[in-house]
């Protein structure tokens, strides 16, 4: 066999002879991908994800050369490292504050596929993986907080974990089987520090990777919404198209510059970000004989626990309410007889199992239901997405006014999850559970409803 | 629209700030410019050597550490360190926690993170316990003799009772309660108690209910000898520096570098823009 014909000289051209892959990779990716060239700042939350991400596998790894998983030392060692292990303190800032800027990246960078319809076609797949990294980026997260072993690791995941004794019939053994133990203990600590620091990142990789290659595939989109692939040059390439490198790797950096300088400011002036990022409990060793008065999950998960929390026995009647109105509308929308039975079937059963007291579901089951709907009802929105136009440029202006309401709901829900609940607060929880997902349940209607403006066929750029 | 847009989130807010508000103990502010005071740290170190190290320990504070606060290893073994500690060892307690459980009916927690574990989002760590350890009165009907205005029923008797002196107590709660009503049934009221300790601990009791107001808890004391409980104060405003040190002593280092890794950034930020727009000059 011969050697590879390579255009490169000296070493690289050494190594393409035997391994042209690797700069057929660069090419795909970086040097020939095309990508618009009227980003605009909500792009670069993706490339701060990605940043993000090496930050906590490279402080995760130092901190994992000192913190031992052993109920009776692991809160000793991370304080530890606090004290004693050069630059230790950075360490473990760099951790705890990048798992909150990972969550505020990554929901500033979902918004940004909603406000430009980024999930439409061509990019449902690219959506897709990414809603599972979400949810693997959860994971990573909950089996992490449990680390530290305080007061709220012990009993966030104690309460989480509960959550599984609603599920009929295998919820007690599942739950046993995922603690190991009767309360959460030793076996669980070792179990979450093994997910934790193997399991969940190598999967979160992979989908990381799976993600950039489905994007890479069918090609970014822009604030436009505009398909540059199918305006092309004479040679094959998206006239409004400018290769990632070098245009967007300098962008990026020059971006990177702010990102880092929120991070650093907070990580260097507001560790604990006001008992938000590191809450005063966790500075408390786990103790299984005394349960904090009020126990809340971090910031990130607080809009979800909120809708668990607002899924109380007075709300079962609001929530068949709403299930019946699905139904009907479902029903009158479809055209075939099999699926409006079906239809009429589902929304007869849910109903039942909402209302008539001698089978309805727990209402915590409900709850748990829901809280798993808000976190996986993402992925739908490619199908839930009716509107003729991708970008929210060229969408009737109330459509903003309904995603401005949607976001008010989820920072509202966030911001009482973080609070112990008061019965008003139940109830604003309530009203802000209903809009959270009205909002997705009705936009196959309101997201085709309203005068569209027309789309053009390039991008709209203003040279630098 | 965005009129409207701005109306829908004043709502929410509105919604969201009705459905906050409960009533708390008020606390009194730590002078927070002790902090960084190294003549206060060292004063309230050897308040926590003399008064808490007895019971609490600090497991995580390595004696030598004390450096970082303008002490030498020669001060540190000869003015702080009692027994037959190392300097390199860290501040164990002598007392076994089996008989100090038994003797206050829990064990005095370790001190080395407590600002930081009695932080809040509404406090500071630092405020509670400040006025906790400034908020001891008599109490006879409790089990040491001592109760708390933070903290009631607290476990903990008051550690600075010889140079505080005899003090009174006058602790006010206004509360909304069932008040018995005509035909056996009761009603809603606003609720006034104000509970006297005097000295010795005794108590009077006077209720009466309020026709406005609001719910709410006020606390006042009576030393017998005010210069001797300014003294506490201060001393007790040195020692809560020394737990805001202990809590995390790579706080001032970690601000320091901070303000050369915020200076760095703003330089990358400029070259980054430069380097951004020569690279896309070339775009149209």
């Amino acid at each position: 066999m011969g050697l590879h014909a390579t255009q490169y000289k000296g070493l690289l051209g050494w190594i393409d002879a035997r391994m042209p892959s690797l700069m057929t990779a660069f090419r795909t990716h970086m040097s020939e991908y095309y990508a618009p060239k009227n980003f605009n700042v909500w792009y670069f939350f993706g490339s701060f994800a990605l940043m993000v991400l090496v930050i906590q596998l490279v402080s995760g790894i130092l901190l994992a050369m000192h913190y031992k998983p052993d109920s009776n030392m692991a809160f000793w060692s991370v304080e530890f490292i606090m004290r004693e292990v050069s630059g230790g303190w950075f360490i473990r800032y760099m951790h705890s504050t990048g798992a909150s800027f990972f969550f505020i990246v990554v929901y500033l960078h979902m918004f940004r596929g909603l406000l430009y319809g980024s999930y439409r076609k061509p990019r449902e797949l690219v959506w897709i993986v990414g809603t599972l990294i979400f949810l693997a980026l959860m994971a990573e997260s909950f089996f992490g907080y449990l680390l530290p072993w305080g007061q709220m690791s012990f009993w966030g995941a104690q309460v989480i974990i509960n959550l599984f004794d609603s599920i009929p019939l295998i919820g007690k053994d599942l739950s046993l089987w995922i603690r190991g133990d009767y309360v959460v203990g030793d076996a669980t600590l070792n179990r979450f520090y093994s997910f934790h620091i193997v399991l969940v990142p190598l999967a979160l990789i992979g989908l990381v990777v799976a993600h950039i290659f489905a994007l890479h595939d069918v090609g970014s989109n822009n604030p436009d919404g505009v398909e540059i692939k199918d305006q092309l040059d004479a040679r094959g390439r998206p006239l409004d198209g400018i290769p990632f490198h070098p245009y967007y790797t300098v962008h990026d950096l020059y971006g990177l510059g702010f990102f880092f300088l929120a991070y650093c400011a907070v990580l260097f002036f507001a560790p604990e970000m006001g008992g938000v990022f590191l809450e005063g409990n966790n500075f408390i060793p786990a103790d299984a004989f005394q349960t904090p008065l009020h126990i809340a999950p971090l910031w990130y998960f607080t809009p979800y626990y909120s809708i668990l929390r607002a899924t109380t026995s007075d709300f079962m009647i609001w929530l068949a309410v709403g299930t019946a109105c699905m139904g009907a509308l479902i029903y009158l929308r479809l055209r075939g007889t099999r699926g409006r039975i079906g239809v009429a079937l589902a929304t007869f059963v849910l109903f039942v199992l909402l209302t008539v007291p001698q089978v309805r579901l727990d209402p915590k089951l409900w709850g748990v239901i829901l809280m798993a709907l808000s976190v996986t009802i993402f992925g739908a929105l490619p199908w839930l997405d009716q509107s003729p136009v991708k970008s929210i440029r060229y969408r009737p202006g109330w459509h903003r006014v309904v995603i401005g309401v949607f976001v008010a709901a989820f920072a509202v829900l966030g911001y009482l999850g973080i609070n112990p609940p008061t019965p008003g607060r139940t109830l604003v929880a309530q009203v802000c559970t209903a809009c959270y997902f009205g909002f997705f349940f009705l936009m196959p209607w309101w997201s085709r409803m309203g005068t569209f403006k027309p789309v053009p066929s390039r991008v709209t750029f203003a040279a630098h | 629209m965005n009129g409207l847009h701005f109306r829908l989130a004043a709502a929410v807010l509105t919604m969201a700030s009705l459905a906050a508000g409960a009533q708390e103990v008020p606390l009194d502010k730590w002078p927070t410019e002790r902090a960084a005071d190294l003549a206060a740290l060292q004063s309230g170190a050897r308040t926590f050597v003399n008064y808490c190290l007895n019971c609490h320990g600090a497991n995580l504070m390595r004696w030598n550490r004390l450096r970082d606060i303008g002490l030498d290893e020669r001060q540190i073994k000869a003015d702080l360190i009692f027994g037959s500690q190392r300097v390199t060892d860290t501040m164990t307690v002598a007392m076994n926690p089996h008989d100090a459980k038994a003797w206050f009916g829990k064990t005095p927690p370790d001190l080395s993170v407590i600002v930081r574990a009695r932080n809040t989002v509404e406090y500071a760590g630092t405020d509670y316990i400040y006025t906790l350890l400034r908020g001891f009165y008599r109490d006879q009907a409790s089990l040491t003799g001592w109760n708390n205005v933070v903290y009631p029923n607290i476990a903990m008797p008051n550690i600075f009772w010889e140079r505080l002196g005899p003090r009174e107590a006058t602790l006010t709660r206004s509360e909304v309660l069932d008040v018995p009503a005509a035909e056996g049934k009761s009603r809603q009221a606003l609720v006034q108690t104000v509970s006297h300790f005097a000295a010795d601990g005794s108590v009077s009791t006077e209720r009466k209910e309020l026709q406005q107001g609001e719910a709410k808890f006020e606390y006042r004391f009576k030393p017998a000898d005010p210069k001797a409980a300014a003294a506490v104060d201060a001393d007790v405003a040195d020692l809560v520096a020394f737990l805001n040190w202990m809590s995390e002593p790579a706080a001032q280092d970690r601000r320091r570098i901070g303000v050369w890794a915020i200076g760095f950034l703003v330089m990358f930020i400029g070259v980054g823009r430069w380097l951004n727009a020569v690279y896309w000059r070339d775009v149209h």
